[in-house]
């Protein structure tokens, strides 16, 4: 054990002084060196996605990736590979699951931040976070065991893998993510502006509707925007409960293929590494990670924007 | 008189901060509150419009009236309390998420009063109110935050006059300004004091015996003298007022 | 002119605050139903396939009532200890780099900007990282050890974040007393703000491997495989882990493989849930010694 001495002695001997500062040295580039492995993982993921999908579109045109609606990348004799397809899937589960977390995640946020008594807040919270922790596994479970086959008695005509259902499931999986960040907003909104709603008689209906929600709005806006890529980027419950037909339609009913899903039927089966087939993951895969990344962008700006204004 | 209080005592948790006090607030006029900090003059003033109450662990037994009618009696909505009588805040505290014009009519929006066609004139008459209507007529659109600090409190006037209330309570409205932004503010209350019922809290003398007609000493919680302001500070009767007035503590 | 005042007359909107009061209300509720209402489907469906025969014995594809957990926790167990060898040091080194050493630095500036993108990266897209890198490009094949870097990786940011926001309640006058008295950089963290922060760091890395263990899609991608007999024997053998297993059973038609599904779900969760556990005893105990 070095005694914190050591600063002092290296005054007088310095040959152990150049010994621990070199130690100090060491010691800085190695922690360095992990802090720049999250810079590494960026690029690797760039690099990895580029190399792999810049052979695929060696072969396709980005115009018929983005421009044509038939997906049939493996079978058939006319192959044809328009992402259209997933993207429909990706966008209607996704825009089904924002339709339910954002109005019930930010009714939770209100419900916590300005009306629960403390205890009740004790209890939901952490329920809340309960729910967050739970795999997506087990929402894919639920979606296709129960979910569906509830619906189905409503609605005539579900097919058994629906982008209905996965959509919902995804939409229940999202609402503790929307309801902590929009609680965070509101909950950074100045007591201050609270005082001056109520001093001039409104309500607290009135100073949520007309004070508080617009105050807290870019970090709002910044919790939905993670909500969509985090819907967009969702996995394994459009895998189980969507269906897994790359089909392109908006109809929730009908069933669908995800982007993700897309890239887990490919994955579950041997894919021989450099086929076509193996390609077009990566393909895929960058298309998610540049939606995804964009969205995570202009969240990230939007919440930089609620802390300044919180400090203003 | 337009605001009577009987016995009031106000409570933070097992803190007793306002211990009984008497004081009747007479209509029309400006009544000062000052007093050491700490000596639960803030907390009387947040008293009077059920402001106080909204503070987690907050407690307060007496009465206040307001004309005849008890605020705090079982019937009485305490927002509708807050219409009559505002309030006006230490630091300046515009809407950061709307306009001048907009921070101006917010009362009126929150109070579901708003009307289209009057609001050109209200937000007039309102900023005119509060010596502000030359410096901001050009820029009504601009954001409420982006006005200086003493233009700020003078918009947060504006907007506790355009819903019309028949007390105003101001909380050290100055503390947070310079000598030049303080005097613009005591000469526009001088200006509506006819108008309105005003109790100011101020930690400056010079602020009370400048503005007001009448003003009370607040000491550990307990009213010790209450007078004209020309009694008060001219020939106190208590010896602690005296102690005070002459800068002897606080 | 004088108005009569008006204290108790019902104001506009009050019939609207309390509707809205109880939409919030719903707001929350409903969430949580849902979850009270999966909770028990999970339980009603796979309480009676949980045995210690069910934990130990290999999975099967024909029987689903002799089918069990064996290899599928045996590959986990290996994907946590090797995940979080690989993650922690890691993360809780370049935490301290961030907290410690380049405060307000431009390279942390961008080193913040790199670790808040990758925590909203899907988890499938360090699947498929790990996938070109490790699988491929390094040549370690779908194996053990490919899938805990990939996982590594994928937690990564979580760890640095709570890390760095454990090192942060480490107050500053203790750094500068510890750097007065002429301890160096290192000596002041080690022996300082270390042991101080140890607890909250501790707990947000516990909370990371927790989401580590619940993650399938990344591993359908690096190749843990849907049916293996036996757990991993080494770094580079072949695996499957608990949630791959679940997917394999809820991807099956039938009926009893679904009741596996529920029942390895429900440990899963069980198993979750002790971690999580851990984590909030530990919080608690390290935030009432504080105060």
């Amino acid at each position: 054990m070095t005694a914190p001495a050591v600063g002092r002695t290296a005054l007088h001997t310095p040959t152990r002084g150049r010994a621990a500062r070199w130690y100090e040295r060491l010691i800085e580039l190695g922690l360095a060196g992990c802090g720049m492995t999250s810079i590494l993982v960026t690029i690797g993921i760039v690099v990895i996605l580029a190399h792999e999908s810049k052979d695929f579109f060696a072969q396709v045109s980005l115009g018929e990736f983005l421009g044509s609606t038939k997906w049939t990348p493996i079978i058939g004799d006319h192959r044809s590979y328009g992402v259209w397809p997933l993207l429909s899937a990706t966008l209607t589960t996704a825009a089904i699951a924002l339709a339910v977390a954002i109005p019930l995640g930010l009714l939770a946020a209100i419900y916590l931040s300005e009306y629960a008594a403390p205890r009740t807040r004790k209890i939901i919270k952490p329920a809340l976070e309960l729910l967050a922790g739970v795999p997506t596994i087990v929402f894919g479970y639920f979606a296709i065991t129960t979910l569906t086959p509830a619906l189905r008695d409503y609605i005539p005509g579900l097919a058994g893998g629906n982008l209905l259902s996965a959509g919902l499931m995804m939409g229940i999986m999202i609402v503790p993510l929307v309801a902590s960040l929009s609680e965070d907003a509101i909950y950074a909104v100045p007591q201050s502006l609270r005082e001056a709603a109520a001093g001039l008689g409104g309500g607290p209906f009135e100073a949520i509707r007309k004070v508080i929600v617009p105050s807290a709005w870019s970090g709002i806006a910044a919790a939905i925007t993670l909500a969509a890529s985090r819907a967009i980027g969702e996995t394994m419950i459009v895998a189980i409960a969507a269906g897994n037909e790359a089909r392109f339609g908006f109809d929730p009913r009908q069933p669908g293929q995800t982007a993700t899903a897309y890239i887990v039927d490919i994955s579950k089966g041997e894919t021989p590494h450099g086929s076509v087939a193996y390609q077009t993951i990566f393909a895929v895969a960058a298309m998610l990670f540049v939606m995804t990344l964009i969205m995570n962008v202009i969240s990230h700006r939007l919440s930089r924007r609620l802390r300044a204004a919180a400090r203003a | 008189m337009k605001i009577t209080v009987k016995g009031l005592r106000a409570s933070f948790g097992d803190h007793e901060v306002v211990k009984g006090i008497d004081l009747a607030v007479p209509s029309r006029q400006i009544t000062a509150i000052i007093g050491p900090s700490g000596c639960g003059k803030s907390t009387f003033l947040r008293c009077l419009n059920r402001m106080h109450e909204l503070v987690p662990g907050a407690s307060r037994a007496g009465q206040v009236l307001l004309d005849d009618t008890d605020v705090y009696a079982d019937d009485v909505d305490p927002v509708l309390v807050r219409r009559w009588v505002g309030m006006v805040f230490q630091k300046p505290n515009p809407f950061p998420s709307m306009s001048i014009k907009d921070n101006v009519v917010a009362g009126l929006r929150l109070t579901h009063r708003y009307d289209r066609k009057d609001a050109p004139g209200v937000i007039e008459r309102a900023l005119r109110q509060a010596a502000l209507w030359d410096e901001v007529k050009d820029k009504l659109n601009d954001p409420g935050t982006s006005l200086s600090g003493g233009q700020q409190q003078r918009l947060c006037i504006a907007r506790a006059l355009a819903v019309n209330p028949d007390v105003i309570l101001l909380d050290e409205p100055c503390s947070a300004l310079d000598p030049i932004a303080t005097a613009r503010i005591e000469e526009l209350l001088l200006e509506i004091r006819r108008d309105y019922t005003m109790v100011i809290v101020t930690h400056n003398m010079g602020q009370a015996q400048r503005v007001a007609e009448h003003t009370a000493f607040f000491l550990q919680g307990e009213l010790v003298e209450f007078d004209t302001t020309a009694a008060l500070f001219g020939n106190p009767r208590d010896p602690r007022t005296a102690d005070y007035i002459a800068g002897r503590f606080g | 002119m004088r108005r009569p005042i008006d204290l108790t007359s019902a104001r506009p909107g009050v019939f609207a605050e309390k509707a809205f009061v109880w939409l919030c209300r719903l707001g929350a509720a409903i969430p949580l139903t849902m979850l009270a209402w999966l909770l028990y489907r999970v339980a009603a469906a796979g309480v009676h396939r949980l045995s210690w025969s069910f934990l130990t014995d290999p999975p099967s594809q024909l029987d689903a009532s002799t089918a069990g957990l064996g290899p599928a926790l045996l590959g986990t167990l290996w994907l946590i200890v090797l995940t979080a060898t690989i993650a922690l040091p890691i993360g809780i080194g370049a935490a301290i780099y961030l907290e410690e050493y380049s405060r307000r630095s431009k390279l942390a500036g961008v080193l913040e900007l790199a670790i808040a993108n990758l925590a909203g990266v899907p988890s499938i897209v360090y699947g498929m990282l790990g996938l070109g890198l490790f699988v491929h490009a390094l040549a370690m094949g779908e194996t053990v050890i490919a899938g805990a870097l990939t996982l590594a990786l994928l937690i990564l940011p979580i760890i640095i974040t709570s890390a760095r926001e454990a090192l942060r309640t480490v107050k500053d006058g203790l750094r500068e007393a510890a750097l007065g008295l002429g301890a160096t950089r290192w000596q002041c963290t080690r022996q300082v703000v270390l042991p101080m922060a140890l607890p909250g760091i501790l707990t947000g890395a516990i909370l990371a491997i927790a989401r580590a263990i619940g993650e399938t899609a990344p591993l359908v991608v690096v190749g843990a495989v849907a049916f293996i007999l036996y757990g991993p024997d080494g770094v580079d053998a072949k695996y499957t882990a608990l949630p791959m297993q679940i997917f394999q059973w809820t991807s099956n038609p039938k009926r009893a493989f679904l009741d596996n599904a529920a029942a390895g779900i429900l440990v899963l969760m069980a198993t979750l849930l002790v971690i999580n556990g851990v984590a909030i005893w530990l919080r608690n105990r390290y935030q009432s010694r504080r105060s």
